[in-house]
This record gives structure tokens, sequence and C-alpha cells, in this order.
């Protein structure tokens, strides 16, 4: 076939040469029509416009209803990150403002070569001088018998996601049938949205084409992770439904329930329409390198055309192909504007938040080829580099794929390796003084350097943009250059890039201390994100929040835990794993391996039956030490940790449960003996130290909490130095706030007096919830309240009557929740055994 | 994912079968008792397994009951991190835990007693009360 038209060939009669449109007078100007409102060819046209303003009238067709969006982000959308809103590229403003006339909704049925008009389904028929077949493609639906039943869905279009997000409301379970790109990213969004998620792929690993078979792994494990199944090395034999899918059934018999399935085992390019016009197609609508098909008035760019033998599925090359069309459409048909289309090079980024996948190029190795293979599964990162005659062939990265953009631009290039080769694996600018730092690393980039891949805009071009427009913000880069516009996968490298070209107009934020080195985030964004963006698993945190390490570390995982556990009383489940050893085995483990166990005695009050049931125990397991503890209670030190389930067993027979002398949670509500005994008590100190005892016992907590009551100003139950202390007077009682012991004495700051133990428990209530919430891992309520100020919390508590009864009711609805006896549930009911069991003992 | 060690022939050496892999849970740990001392089996988000001698070089903490993050875990007693691929303290501590090859079969474990690796650093027990 002959794809070169010779340059002078005539293209097209231009004004008034169309004889079915002999009704109305001639147009002013050439006419363009469009069909296909999607990413390709409105990407034509923009450029078109920013080239030659109002050279054509024109006219765009769409099959949709919609204006045109970014169709990439649909993924996105399905997982509830974006909304459709945020992902139109072209409002019908757009339009308007551009003169073009926008028609929705009215696919283009047949085209009239000879006449050249096209004919919508709507039955309108319009001339054209310049025709542009966008067509893009649509879902390959494997013809398996009860493919077409009503609940079989492809992942193309709008219609497409909101079908997947009703069928998601109703919870239940998706079969997605294919373990590519567009189908993780379905099957991830479903699984977001709550759905019982099952990939078939027919492949022995996940994404097969994109990676190699240790990658695909990883992502299977992570996805899995994610509580997505996947069956790799499933065939599909059919879907089973009488009148809509009700399963999925392989080849091998097993048959999946499902709710709906979704197809995404491939595109095929839309070129029924080009076909049917009698234009040459292959396996889509075949264009030359300038674009043009087999009529030299009708040209096609996107996913459906063939373009030297090959077809496309990513933006990257489209986007590269509506710029040499525009750039011709400009020129009109006197000449060419640019360069032609000599096809692209693609690189791959799979867009499940939290998974960083890249590939490019060929790995499948082979003759002749050698690789470089890098893991770090602490980092959970593994790459690997493929390389041929010293360049690169090749790149799959998992886990970090900071220097995709980096390895993609030396392949294309072809570039020579040289001494790189030895360090590469490493990333961009190892070895040099700046390795390590994600900004020097941006800094040291060529102005050359490819920073967004879909719409191919480098480093200079961005640099340019920010210093001669003034530009200070990442939708400001956006518009005016592109970049990071489409996928979004380069954002953080742009925003570097507006860092160090903008300065302190983009870094004006104050800097804060980070929660840990997992993080550049400090507490309280943590704790804002949490709440804000209802982040509500710690997964979802070291997703939402570009977590570096894989599973964070000792140190933010407690926290996190915490702040989780406090957000969403009664959801969250918490992760046992994420607690230091003394909360997981609700004991204090000692400087020998042993264990310290305290119960609770309620206000320091005792008995002899608990005596006695704690002398037994001493006995019965021998425990070495018994003392009485600076919290008025009794401490057994050197339980053997598989002892521990036993010894609580014999403590709740006596009815005594956990101290939780090892919690970041109430710790004791010590008391004096008070008005029962006292010569001088005003108030029953010692029963409204229990009472006290019983409303927050079990609690959560940022640090350790210790409560007082004394029955009067004599003080007899340090209560001045406690978290939160009562001083019993006559009228009524003191309370006092934020006073510490240990490292750093400091004595409370009086609160309020208030009259009745009502108002007591509300306080204190009041008092511990605005704690929980604000404060942060590991902060004393002393340090707190130095940090935020006394009068913070008093106008918050005593000033705002309606703000404490709502931290009140916050604070008793979450114990709800955390009031069981941990020794009770790991004593009779088995819980976490293995957590005091030997795995095996051998030799 | 096997941990084999390439250079060791398999027919020499004594691979003892201490358990299942989803005995342990994810991101944490199990002892195994033996007549020498307690060794800490550790499971990493990724099922690999790793197993050190249950004592931190810097003053024996048991490292069984650390929490495991990626492929480390931090010492309970008083915060020291140690690799469980090789059983040494994580940078400015010094000091090795003692390591043991682990092999997995399907999902059993096993592990190469006779082929440990010999603890480093701390107190050696001397101050093992
Ligand atoms: C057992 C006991 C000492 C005793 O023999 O009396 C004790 C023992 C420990 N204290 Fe304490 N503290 C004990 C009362 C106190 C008191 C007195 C009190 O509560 O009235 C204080 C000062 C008051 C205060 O907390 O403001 C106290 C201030 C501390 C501190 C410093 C806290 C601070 O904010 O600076 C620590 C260190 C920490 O928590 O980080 C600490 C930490 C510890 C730990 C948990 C150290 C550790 O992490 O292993 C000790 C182990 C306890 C165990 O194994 O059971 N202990 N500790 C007391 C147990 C009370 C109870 O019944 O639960
Ligand atoms: C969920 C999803 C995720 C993706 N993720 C990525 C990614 O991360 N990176 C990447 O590079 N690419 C990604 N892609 C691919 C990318 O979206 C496409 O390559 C791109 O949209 C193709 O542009 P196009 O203009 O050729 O086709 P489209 O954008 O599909 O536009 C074609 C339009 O033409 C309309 N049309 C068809 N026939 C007619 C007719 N007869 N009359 C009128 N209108 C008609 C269609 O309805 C459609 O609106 C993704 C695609 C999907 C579906
Ligand atoms: S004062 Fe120091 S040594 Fe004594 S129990 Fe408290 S932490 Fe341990
Ligand atoms: S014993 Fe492990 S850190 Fe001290």
């Amino acid at each position: 076939m002959d794809m070169h038209h010779p340059l002078s060939s005539p293209i097209g009669p231009v004004v008034g040469q169309d004889e079915t449109q002999a009704h109305t007078p001639a147009p002013p100007k050439e006419r363009l029509i469009v069909v296909g409102n999607g990413m390709a060819g409105m990407r034509t046209v923009e450029e078109l416009l920013a080239k030659a303003p109002g050279r054509y009238e024109i006219t765009v067709f769409g099959a949709e209803p919609h204006p045109n969006y970014n169709r990439i982000m649909l993924s996105p959308v399905l997982a509830g990150e974006k909304t459709f809103d945020q992902i139109v590229l072209n409002s019908r403003a757009w339009y308007e403002e551009n003169g073009i006339t926008l028609l929705t909704g009215e696919p283009v049925e047949s085209i009239d070569r000879a006449a050249r008009t096209v004919t919508s389904v709507g039955g309108r028929t319009l001339g054209y001088d310049r025709l542009l077949l966008a067509t893009g493609s649509m879902p390959f639906i494997i013809p398996v018998p009860g493919a077409t039943l009503p609940g079989v869905i492809g992942f193309r279009d709008l219609a497409d996601v909101d079908a997947m997000l009703e069928a998601a409301a109703k919870g239940g379970r998706a079969v997605v049938i294919g373990g590519g790109l567009l189908g993780l990213e379905a099957a991830n969004g479903l699984r977001v949205k709550g759905m019982d998620v099952t990939v078939v792929h027919l492949m022995p690993t996940l994404m097969e084409r994109q990676l190699d078979p240790s990658a695909g792994t990883l992502l299977q494990r992570e996805l899995e992770r994610r509580g997505i199944t996947v069956l790799c090395g499933a065939d599909t034999a059919e879907i089973v439904g009488a009148e809509r899918a009700e399963a999925v059934r392989l080849k091998d018999g097993r048959e999946l329930p499902a709710d709906i399935v979704v197809m995404a085992v491939g595109i095929r390019p839309n070129m029924a329409l080009g076909k049917a016009a009698g234009l040459e197609c292959g396996r889509g609508i075949r264009v030359d390198d300038r674009m043009r098909t087999s009529d030299p008035a009708i040209c096609a760019v996107g996913e459906c055309v063939e373009h030297r033998g090959l077809t496309y599925g990513l933006v990257a090359p489209l986007f590269e192909m509506a710029k040499v069309l525009a750039g011709d459409l400009a020129a009109g048909p006197e000449g060419e504007g640019g360069g032609g289309y000599a096809g692209s090079v693609t690189s791959t980024k799979l867009k499940v938040t939290g998974v960083d996948v890249f590939s490019a190029g060929d790995f499948s190795g082979g003759e002749g080829t050698e690789d470089i293979v890098f893991r770090d599964a602490a980092r959970g990162v593994y790459k690997r580099l493929v390389l041929k005659d010293g360049r690169l062939l090749g790149a799959v990265l998992y886990g970090d794929t900071k220097d995709g953009g980096w390895y993609f631009s030396l392949l294309k290039d072809g570039a020579e390796l040289g001494a790189e080769r030895d360090t590469m694996i490493f990333g961009q600018g190892f070895g040099s003084s700046d390795a390590g730092n994600p900004k020097a690393a941006v800094a040291a980039l060529p102005d050359s350097a490819e920073i967004c891949g879909c719409n191919g805009v480098c480093k200079g071009t961005i640099v340019k943009a920010i210093t001669e427009k003034g530009l200070t913000s990442l939708d400001e880069v956006r518009a005016h250059t592109k970049a990071s516009a489409s996928c979004g996968t380069c954002t953080g490298t742009v925003e570097t890039l507006l860092a160090l070209t903008a300065g302190d107009a983009f870094t004006a934020a104050p800097t804060v201390k980070p929660m840990c080195k997992c993080t550049g985030h400090g507490h309280d964004a943590v704790r804002a994100a949490i709440v804000g963006q209802e982040l509500r698993t710690m997964a979802d945190v070291f997703q939402a929040l570009e977590w570096t390490t894989p599973d964070g570390c000792a140190s933010c995982r407690p926290a996190l835990n915490y702040y989780l556990l406090c957000a969403w009383p009664g959801e969250y489940a918490d992760d046992y794993q994420s607690r230091y050893i003394n909360e997981r085995a609700h004991a204090n483990i000692q400087k020998d391996g042993t264990y310290s166990v305290v119960p609770r005695m309620w206000g320091g009050l005792t008995s002899a039956s608990e005596l006695r049931a704690i002398a037994d125990v001493v006995d019965k397991f021998a425990i070495p030490t018994v003392k009485v503890t600076g919290g008025q209670r009794i401490d057994l030190f050197g339980v053997r940790k598989e002892d521990l389930p036993a010894v609580w067993a014999d403590l709740n027979a006596a009815g005594m449960v956990s101290g939780h002398a090892y919690a970041k949670g109430l710790r004791t509500v010590k008391t004096c003996v008070g008005s029962e005994w006292c010569r001088f008590g005003t108030q029953d100190s010692t029963g409204l130290g229990v009472k006290l005892e019983k409303l927050t016992w079990g609690t959560w907590t940022p640090h350790k909490v210790k409560l007082a009551v004394s029955g009067c100003p004599r003080n007899c139950a340090e209560a001045t130095i406690k978290d939160l202390g009562v001083v019993c007077v006559d009228s009524g009682y003191e309370l006092h706030v934020g006073g510490n012991g240990g490292l750093h004495v400091r004595a409370c700051d009086f609160l309020v007096k208030v009259a009745t133990e009502e108002e007591v428990f509300e306080y204190t209530g009041a008092f511990m919830q605005l704690y929980r919430e604000e404060a942060r891992y590991l902060e004393r309520t002393a340090p707190w309240l130095e940090r935020v100020g006394l009068d913070h919390i008093k106008a918050i508590l005593v000033e705002d009557p309606e703000r404490r009864r709502a931290l009140n009711a916050r604070f008793v609805f979450s114990q709800g929740f955390s009031q069981d006896d941990p020794w009770a549930e790991r004593a009779a009911q088995g819980k976490d055994r293995h957590e005091f069991s030997l795995l095996a003992e051998v030799g | 994912m096997d941990q084999i060690i390439a250079d060791i022939d398999s027919q020499t050496v004594l691979w003892t079968e201490v358990g299942m892999v989803d005995d342990i849970p994810v991101l944490g740990s199990r002892v195994v008792r033996t007549a020498t001392g307690n060794i800490a089996l550790f499971r990493t988000a990724s099922d690999e397994v790793f197993a050190l001698e249950d004592r931190c070089p810097h003053r024996n903490g048991p490292l069984s009951q650390g929490i495991v993050h990626g492929r480390r875990v931090t010492c309970p007693l008083h915060n020291w991190v140690i690799e469980l691929a090789s059983g040494e303290a994580v940078a400015p501590d010094e000091g090795n835990a003692g390591h043991i090859p682990v092999r997995l079969v399907g999902r059993a474990i096993t592990i190469a007693l006779g082929l440990a690796r010999p603890a480093r650093g701390g107190c050696k027990g001397a101050c093992h009360v």
C-alpha cells in the first residue's frame, strides 16, 4: 500500500465546492469536522488553535454525552480519588469561547467521501473540507457464551465507570477479566469501593506485557494484601447467568460468583466508520507519517489508527501525532508544519495509589542482553534494567519509580551508557554528593530531560514557563505547559521544579518536623489528613501521604495506629503488630525478657480475697518479686511470657482485670481515704476515684494518663502533679490539669471549680477526649498543655459548654469499644494465642 | 520467596522444620527454643522469613518482642535496629545478633542450625540475669 501521498496532490476543494451544502451560503472559512470528542482529537484541536486560531470553522461530533475529559483519570474517579468535574479537560464554555460547535451524544454514522459530508445517527448531515477521525477504540469483549449479558461491562468511558460505581454501591462481588493495566486499575477501584474483587488473568503473572515475573509477582502480592483475589493462569470459559451475569466459569471448572463482570482484556481500534467509507484499514485506520489516511482530505489520530504497522493505547504517542497533524492543519494544504510522525517508544505506569510500577522498552532479555537487577525487600523495591551493546533496552521498576523518566529518556535516545552503566541502577545522580537528595537530583537534570512523559514536556520548557510567566502554583504550570496534566505521576517532580525555580513564592510553607524518617509530614498534618481525607487504614495513610517505607517503622507505626484508632472508634481494626510489645502482650517487658503483671485496684482499694488470689498466683507460678507500686497497687515481677494467660486467668477468676500498667492509656487513679475516714476529708475522694477509674479505664491515649483525687487541699493523693487531679473542698471539686511527675516535674494548672460529681465526670471525659484528639503521640498532657496554652483548653472546656459536652460524648462513645478486659480475652478466649506460645522446641 | 544459600550443598546440611510461614503473623515474630538458646523467626510483609538469635547485641533484649518493619526489627528494650537478613545492628550501633539460614519448602519453614553465623558485640550473656 502506498502511504506516501505526493505533496503536490491537491488537498480537496476549498470554499463552496460542496454541492450538497448548496442551500447554505459558502462558509467564509474552511470547515474542519472532528469525529470523536476524545483525548487525541481534542488535543489536535487545541494545538491547532494555538498555532492558527480562527483558521477553520470547527465542528466536533462526540458519541459520549460529555465534553472532553481525561480518560486516563477514570481510574481515580472509580477509586473515589477524583470527581468527574476534576477530570474535564475542555468545558463546554471552552468550546464556545473558541467558536467550536460541539455536538455531544451524536455519533457519526457514515461518511460520504465523494460528497465530503458526514451524517450523524440523528440524521444531521454536514459538509467538510478537512475531516479528522479520532474515534479511539473500544474494549475487546472475549466472545464466550454469556458475554453479552447485562452486568458484563468494559472499562472505557464514564458510562462504564458509572455502571461499576452503581454495582459497587450495592457491595457484592466483582470479577475482573484481565490482569493488565486497565483490569488492575478497575479491580483496585472496585475494591476500594468495597466490593469483593477477583482478577482472572490468563497469563502466569500480572501485566506480563509490561512487567517481568518478579515485578508481576510483587504486584500480585500487593494487590492481595489489599484484599483482591488474583487468579493467574485462569482461562474464562463462560459467563453464567439467566437474565444477567451471575458468575464466571473458568475452563478448569471453577465458578466464580459475580454481580458484575468487567472485561479488560484489551482494546480494538474503532475503525468501522473509516472502513465503511472505504479508507484503507489494517488493525486500525492506516495513516502515513503526516497522519493522512488513504483519502487525502481525511486524516486520523489516536487509538483508531495504524501507523507503520503499529497501533497505540497510551496518550503520549497520540499527543505526538496530534502535534504533527495540528502543524499540517495550521499550514493548510500548501505545506507541512514540521517533521512527520515517526512512531513512538512507550512507557507504562500503573495508576493504583500507593503502587509504583513503571516499565518501558523491551525487557524480555534473550541473546546478547545483560540484566542489572536491584532488590531492596525492606523498601519493597525491585528494579531491572536490560542492556544490549552498552545501551539501555528496557526497564522495569517496582516500588521506586522516580528514575523512570530518566531511564526512559536514556532508552529513547539510545544513549551510550559508558561509565554510568555501573551505578545507574541506583538512580540518577548516584555517587555524587547529591545522591539521595531528590531536590538536587531534579536540579541536576539537563534542560532536555523529559519530565512529563504523557505530554512530552522537558525540564527546560517548564522552567522557562515558570520564570517568564511568573508561575507559582502547580495548576498554573499545568495550564501553561500541560506538564503533569494527564496521568499525574510526575506531579512530584514538577512541584520540585517549581520550588527550585520559583523559590520562596512556592516554598513559603513553614517547615515542620517530620514524624520520622518514613515521611516528610509532621504529626499534626498526618492527623489532619486521617480525618480530612478519611484515611481509615494504615495502608491508606502510607499511600495517601506517600510514606517512603513499605511498612513504616517502629516509631511511626504505633503513632499511626493510635491516630487511626482515635479517629475511627469502633471501626478501625487495631493493628496489633504496630504496638509496642507491652501493649501487644498486655504486660510490661523487663530487662531479662520476663514480664510484670499489675492487676487493677480501683482507686487503690483492695480486699482480702484479691490479696489472697494474688498470693496464690505468686506461689503457683513462683513469681520472684511482689512490690507495691507508686500507683497504689501491686506489681508481680518476673513472670514468664508463656505463663501470662494462666496468671491472668487466676486473677480474672478473683474478679481482677488488667491494670494497663503497660498502656499509653489510663494507668491509675490515685486516691486518699477522704471523708469516709479522714478527720479532714470534705468529700468521698476514694469513691469518686473509683468512679473516675471506671469511667476512664481501657482508653487509648497519646501517652499514659494518671488521675488522682484528694479529699482536701492537704492533697495526700498528690493530685496536683497528675494529668488530671481533683482536689475536694467543702463547696465542691477543684479540677487541676497538666501535671507531671517524671522527668520534668510540673505542677498542674487550675482549670475550674465545679459543684457536683456529674460535672467532674463531664469535664474529665471532655479533657481526656481533647487530649486524645489534639496531642501528638507520646506527648503527655503537661507538654501538650504548654504547647497549646491553658487558655486554649479553657476556651474549649470551660467557656464552651456545648463543645465540652460534645467532647465528652465522643469520649463515652469510644469507651464503648475499649472497655473489654484484654486479659480475659487472652486468658479465656484464647486471643493472640501465638503470642504466648513457642513456635517449636528443637535440639 | 525461598532464601536458598546458593553456595551450600543442601545434601550435607541438616534443615530442621520448625513450623509454617502462616504460624508467624505478618510483620511479627515467633520463638523457637533450642538447647543453646532461643531463636527468633520473623516474617516480613512480603512473606520472607528470617531467623536470628533472640538476643540483641546491645544488652540481650529479646528481639522476638520487637516491632518488625521492612526487613528490620527494632529491639524492645532500647530501640536498636537490627537487619533481619544479616543480624547486623544498623549504624551507628555496632554488633550482630547471630544469624541462622532459613529455607522455605513450600510454606514450611526450615532452619539450618549448623550454619548459624555467630553473634558479635554486646555482652554475650554475661550481663544476662
Ligand atoms: C512500677 C512503678 C514503680 C514502682 O515500683 O512503684 C513504675 C515503673 C515503671 N515506670 Fe513509672 N512506675 C510507677 C509509677 C510512676 C510514677 C508515680 C505515679 O504514678 O504516681 C511516676 C511519676 C508520675 C508521672 O507519671 O507523672 C512515674 C514516672 C515514669 C516515667 C516518666 C514519665 C514522664 O512523663 O516523664 C516513665 C517513663 C515513660 O513513661 O516514658 C516511667 C516508666 C516506667 C516503666 C514502665 C519503665 C519501662 O518503660 O519499663 C517502669 C516499668 C513498670 C513495670 O514493669 O511494671 N515512669 N512512674 C510504678 C507503677 C505505677 C502503677 O501502679 O502503674
Ligand atoms: C481507564 C483508563 C485508564 C487509562 N490510563 C492510561 C494511562 O495511565 N496512561 C496513558 O497514557 N493512557 C491511558 N489510557 C489510555 C488513554 O486514555 C487513551 O490512549 C486515549 O484516551 C485515547 O485517545 P483517543 O482520542 O484516541 O480516544 P478516546 O479518548 O477514546 O476518544 C475517542 C472518542 O471518540 C468517540 N467516538 C467513537 N466513535 C465515534 C463516532 N462514530 N462519532 C462520534 N464520536 C465517536 C468516543 O466515544 C470517544 O469519546 C487509559 C484508558 C482508560 C480507559
Ligand atoms: S524510676 Fe526508673 S528504674 Fe525505677 S521503675 Fe521507674 S523507670 Fe524503672
Ligand atoms: S537490648 Fe536491644 S537495644 Fe538494648
